[in-house]
């Protein structure tokens, strides 16, 4: 299984996240457990905060003018001071985030099985969406701004649904596609027809394509609503207000809506991560087992 | 009598022209129900064709195959026959049990009943603490039982098994053998039997079929006269090697004939 896992990576946000996706335990009990965890997390944290310490001292002891790099206690103290205009922010992209991932993928699971079913689908489809894949959809922005109007959420949502569209459905399709010849050879012997097979082999064999594809969209799509926003739209929401506070010089403030940002995008990635826990219990075991 | 597979001057073909390969020449085979074939022969010879043949997992060019009295797509349809391929060949996102369960399910068992025969299966193949685990927590030698009772858990009339134990060790291999020499005596199932091992054959088997390459086909029978009943004192058993070496002679003409 993990085999095709490599197979699947289209990125490498993907690469670097998947050193630390198999590692998130859902049920830890005993002191062992406890020491095993620690092992395992004490080193990033370490790395964390020296990273912050370095950059701190760094900007101090250079004396780097904050709109070059701000000090991270400027950011935490803006952090904490406009918490409540940033997090409101924060929302708001956020569920343009989330709408368009919910959106896209949705759409790109329905064309998956439908490409999986029908060759003459897949034969007529599959080439112009990767083609498609090819285009640099954030240029869309603006167009979409002008179809949906700029101040609806939908201009926004849609440019995150394509975003996370073509990565979701070409993996997915891979997935309802490569199976392993036995299994089919399998079903067919028990007399079952395509359906069941769908059902029962294509669809569990693609789980794991499905959910690295997701994994990798978590992020794309807050990309994607963020660069969306810059092209115009509601002024409060994450992508307006680093535009706003940048051209005012408050880079600090700026720099802790990148933290929202990226606090957001973690916890929408661990989501993910659960879901697949819940959903591929076996797939999980595997990977711990290797 | 309807026979349990019956062919006449059978034969298939793979690839056209030059490339071609005659995987099977004009095969007749006749196997009465409650026997256990098995088919022996160097790689090439066309034994697992003719299994597949029978499984109608690829069809003939020529000659006739009737799998008890239907045609071989008939007989799938109607699930007239469990498979046991060389690879176990486990869903791995089933336990055990659900896996025994996968053809149940497609034949609409109801859930209660479905585990109430996947529990006597996996009693039969003696890994009823298993149920719950996942296949890549099992040996090579269980997941192989876990194929089985999948294969047996519809109770067809006829099991096809194609070098089932071909990837074990030889202590797992003489267990398994033991194994499915109890469950062929308990569910008086006709078995086909694919392999390379002259010892596995006898050992099982009511009737070898020898098998020669090139094209395949079946050159001599020999009938295993052993009791039905065989344990371990059988491998001791003077007869059983004077039949080991009356395949093992078989084979021999088998190839010979060829050259």
């Amino acid at each position: 299984m993990t085999g095709r896992d490599e197979n699947i990576q289209e990125t490498h946000q993907t690469e670097l996240m998947s050193a630390f996706e198999g590692d998130i335990p859902l049920a830890t009990a005993g002191p062992s457990a406890i020491r095993r965890l620690g092992r395992r997390y004490v080193p990033a944290v370490v790395a964390f905060f020296a990273v912050v310490l370095i950059w701190e001292g760094f900007t101090r002891l250079f004396g780097v003018e904050t709109f070059i790099l701000s000090k991270p206690s400027e950011i935490m103290a803006s952090f904490f001071e406009t918490g409540g205009t940033i997090w409101g922010a924060g929302f708001r992209t956020l569920i343009e985030s989330v709408g368009g991932f919910a959106l896209g993928t949705l759409f790109a699971v329905l064309t998956s099985l439908a490409a999986a079913r029908w060759a003459g689908f897949r034969d007529g489809v599959l080439p112009l969406a990767i083609a498609l894949n090819a285009m640099p959809i954030a240029a869309l922005a603006p167009i979409f701004n002008n179809w949906f109007g700029s101040t609806n959420v939908f201009s926004k949502m849609g440019v995150v649904a394509v975003v996370v569209y073509f990565p979701v459905m070409i993996n997915t399709t891979r997935g309802l596609l490569e199976v392993d010849p036995a299994e089919v050879e399998l079903m067919r012997s028990v007399a079952a027809g395509p359906t069941q097979v769908m059902r029962r082999i294509q669809v569990p064999n693609a789980l794991p394509y499905f959910f690295a594809s997701m994994k990798v969209a978590t992020a794309l799509s807050l990309i994607a609503a963020i660069i969306a926003e810059y092209f115009g739209g509601p002024q409060d929401v994450l992508g307006q207000y680093i535009v706003n506070r940048a051209q005012l010089f408050q880079f600090p403030d700026a720099w802790a809506a990148i933290l929202v940002a990226s606090i957001m995008g973690v916890t929408f990635y661990v989501l993910v991560l659960i879901a697949e826990r819940i959903f591929m219990p076996w797939h999980v075991s595997l990977r711990a087992r290797e | 009598m309807t026979q349990a597979v019956e062919a006449r001057r059978l034969g298939k073909t793979f690839g056209r022209g030059e490339e071609s390969l005659v995987a099977l020449e004009d095969v007749d085979v006749s196997f009465a129900p409650g026997d256990f074939i098995s088919l022996i022969g160097p790689s090439g010879c066309g034994k697992s064709t003719l299994l597949r043949l029978i499984a109608d997992l690829v069809g003939p060019d020529h000659g006739e195959l009737k799998v008890n009295g239907k045609t071989p797509r008939q007989a799938r349809l109607d699930r007239d026959y469990g498979m046991v391929f060389q690879a176990a060949t486990l869903l791995d996102w089933r336990t055990v049990r659900k896996n025994v369960e996968l053809p149940l399910e497609l034949m609409d068992f109801g859930a209660d009943a479905r585990a109430a025969r996947a529990g006597e299966m996996l009693t039969l193949v003696q890994l009823e603490r298993f149920a719950d685990h996942y296949p890549w927590q099992l040996s090579g030698g269980m997941q192989q039982r876990v194929a089985i009772a999948r294969a047996l858990s519809f109770s067809p009339s006829i099991l096809l098994m194609d070098e089932p134990f071909g990837a074990l060790d030889e202590m797992t291999r003489e267990l398994m053998q033991q194994e499915v020499l109890r469950i062929w005596g308990e569910t008086g199932t006709t078995v086909v039997f694919v392999t390379h091992s002259i010892p596995e054959a006898v050992f099982l088997s009511t009737r070898v079929l020898v098998m020669s390459p090139r094209p395949g086909t079946i050159g001599d029978e020999i009938v295993i006269d052993l009791p039905r009943r065989r344990d371990e004192n059988t491998r001791e058993d003077a007869h059983y090697f004077e039949l080991i070496t009356e395949v093992r002679e078989a084979l021999r003409r088998g190839e010979k004939s060829r050259e």
